[in-house]
């Protein structure tokens, strides 16, 4: 595995450095800085709505997240969990658009097929790399565009709403599919419950059970772990399982909370977003609350830049972009002058 | 099939070429650069303002062409000098790539500039047929001609090229025989990073003409997809970018009868790609393939050893 052992030091650093090429670019468009930063601030956790709204972005970024850890600390480059996203929601309207009951029990069916859904998506890269010899990078890929054209078939073809055959979106779940909501807000308290019950249950996977800990040896030498008795492939797959499951739910919470209906953009682009916030986090599952959170005020942040001040709604992303790049780059500095500084001692001996 | 329609999935099929073959070469000399989505749409929209703002498409493909490359020499600068996974920072490039292209390029979304003109060749335009679909075409579309076949007779009929693939393969074997491992990767790199970034140019002064967001949609990622397609072999990935072009077209053409169909028909490359890789796996297979060269050779090929790591001497 990739253990990035980063200094606190770069880290604010890294930030600032981050900072400083955002407050740049500004200055070339012309925009005034401090009114940015403040309205990212007022924008996403200025008020109560506000800060639901941000929490809604936060759970399924966070989902998408976890997921992904799951898979690199057992030293899987997942890129797939687009697809296994898409599969938990679709998974979700099925069940939603068939099954009639009272909410609670549509609710749980929900979510189980969600989690079904999405761990078939993630076992079938994982079959794919343990029994086909497909690397996970190029499967996972492969994966989530098939997901995407299984999404467009459902919702112009057999989904599709009455009498039109558009890429907009299918019906509307019937309201019994809905997650409930707090009143007068678009947050919803069942979406937090899944977001956090389930970074716990990673966390605790990783620093307490004896599972985690293989996993980790897994990903960090897999011949070693093999050779100390570790059945590593049935590893590998609970971990693309495990993290497709997770993925799913992000589904769930994105058809059922969000959107209330499928449409073809109900990844949200949270499964690529959250290779960020993984690779940011150096692969600490206990860093993931705070990223998920500064990323989802930056995505809320973006829609107000762009009421308020007309910039383009992709400089949230732009900004995340920087973010990341600048603590990769000095991640890697950081090793390299380590390495140098050995290198100088090991001769001076 | 009627030539002008043959010649449209020729056209179509350009941007695509440029950037196979560009990630083919960066990939047969050991470096993964999984930024494609990202620097084609940062080289379109590059591409497209710089012409926009001076009327030169010289300059503009010369941009494309240096904004594809800086994101891949970014790639193998992590790698070899920090040592960092080129998977990540492709990953990050790509985001960043997509973000800063739709962000730099908001003023000129949807408006006219210039294009390459069609530049029909004198006699070998008038053959029947072959005429319109291969030499009624720009010289965009010419240059990837070329390029195929250079790339090929470069990669497996020269020194330069047995070498390139020696450092792909066996870094530390070509390092011990005297090749300067980490400097011929900067170098591939960067001309297989310049290759995409035209690729880019392609399209936005050529195949789908001016700026608009998610412009190249999703082209980056099908390259890299083509490239596992065919092998790491140029004439094969070329083949590939036809087969896709010509997939694309009939999409377009099939709309009016199943619009159901054409919707999914774009997302072959993707399964295709899977079989690639399974097939390439299969022991079965590879013993088909060792047994009757001949049509071995189309279905055989093996990603470079050492792709994706660095190298540094001990």
């Amino acid at each position: 595995m990739i253990k990035i052992d980063l200094n606190i030091i770069y880290y604010v650093a890294a930030l600032f450095v981050a900072i400083i090429l955002v407050s740049i670019l500004l200055l070339l468009f012309n925009v005034p800085i401090f009114e940015t930063y403040k309205l990212l601030i007022i924008g996403s956790v200025g008020s109560i709505d506000k800060l639901g709204d941000t929490l809604m972005i936060w759970v399924p970024l966070t989902l998408a997240s976890t997921s992904l850890i799951m898979t690199f600390k057992a030293g899987l480059w997942n890129i797939g969990v687009e697809g296994q996203i898409v599969a938990g929601a679709v998974a979700t309207s099925f069940v939603a658009r068939e099954l009639h009951a009272p909410t609670p029990v549509l609710l749980s069916a929900m979510l189980i097929a969600s989690v079904l859904g999405g761990a078939l998506w993630g076992g079938l890269v994982g079959v794919l790399k343990i029994k086909g010899g497909v690397n996970e990078i190029f499967g996972g890929l492969g994966l989530d565009f098939v997901a995407t054209g299984m999404i467009v078939y459902l919702v112009i073809g057999p989904w599709s709403r009455k009498g039109i055959a558009s890429t907009g979106g299918t019906e509307p779940f019937q309201s019994t599919a809905w997650f409930p909501t707090l009143e007068g807000m678009r947050l919803s308290p069942l979406s937090i419950v899944i977001g956090v019950v389930v970074l716990i249950i990673v966390i605790f996977i990783f620093s307490k059970t004896s599972f985690g800990v293989k996993l980790k040896a897994t990903g960090l030498n897999p011949l070693a772990a093999y050779r100390l008795g570790i059945p590593t492939s049935r590893y590998l797959f609970s971990a693309f399982l495990i993290g497709g499951g997770i993925a799913g739910l992000a589904g769930l919470t994105q058809a059922a909370s969000m959107h209330h209906r499928l449409v073809p953009a109900i990844s949200g682009g949270y499964g690529f977003l959250g290779i960020l916030v993984v690779l940011l986090s150096g692969f600490r599952p206990a860093l993931i609350l705070p990223i998920t959170f500064l990323f989802s005020m930056i995505s809320m942040g973006s829609v107000q830049w762009q009421l308020r001040l007309g910039l383009h709604s992709s400089f949230g992303g732009v900004f995340q972009g920087i973010l990341v790049m600048t603590v990769i780059l000095l991640t890697g500095y950081q090793l390299y002058r380590r390495r140098q500084l050995n290198f100088k001692s090991d001769r001076n001996k | 099939m009627s030539p002008e329609i043959l010649a449209i999935i020729v056209s179509y099929a350009t941007p695509l070429v440029f950037a196979v073959i560009g990630e083919t070469i960066t990939e047969k000399a050991g470096v993964v650069n999984l930024s494609l989505d990202g620097s084609m749409l940062l080289s379109a929209m590059t591409g497209f303002v710089i012409g926009y703002m001076t009327g030169s498409l010289y300059l503009a493909v010369i941009a494309a062409a240096s904004i594809g490359s800086i994101m891949a020499l970014t790639i193998a600068f992590s790698s070899i000098v920090f040592r960092l996974n080129q998977i990540a920072v492709g990953i990050v490039l790509t985001l960043l790539g997509t973000k800063l292209a739709a962000f730099l390029g908001q003023d000129f979304v949807r408006k006219p500039g210039p294009y390459v003109q069609n530049l029909p060749i004198p006699v070998l335009e008038d053959i029947p047929y072959i005429g319109t679909i291969i030499f009624n075409q720009n010289i965009m579309v010419y240059s990837s001609y070329l390029l195929i076949i250079f790339t090929f007779w470069f990669i497996f009929y020269t020194k330069a090229g047995l070498n390139l693939q020696a450092i792909g393969e066996r870094p530390e074997a070509s390092f011990s025989r005297g090749l300067q491992v980490n400097k011929l990767r900067y170098l591939y790199t960067g001309i297989g990073g310049a290759l995409v970034g035209i690729g880019g140019a392609s399209f936005s002064l050529d195949v789908k003409l001016g700026w608009s967001d998610g412009h190249v949609v999703n082209f980056g990622w099908i390259s890299l997809a083509i490239v596992i397609f065919g092998g790491w072999h140029p004439i094969r990935a070329a083949f590939g970018c036809y087969f896709f072009a010509f997939l694309q077209v009939f999409a377009l053409k099939l709309q009016p009868i199943l619009p159901r169909l054409s919707q999914v028909l774009p997302i072959m490359p993707f399964p295709l790609m899977i079989i690639t890789l399974l097939l390439i796996n299969y022991k079965t297979v590879q013993n088909f393939a060792d047994k009757y060269q001949f049509i071995g050779n189309l279905i055989k090929g093996r990603a470079p050893s050492a792709i994706g790591t660095s190298f540094w001497r001990q």
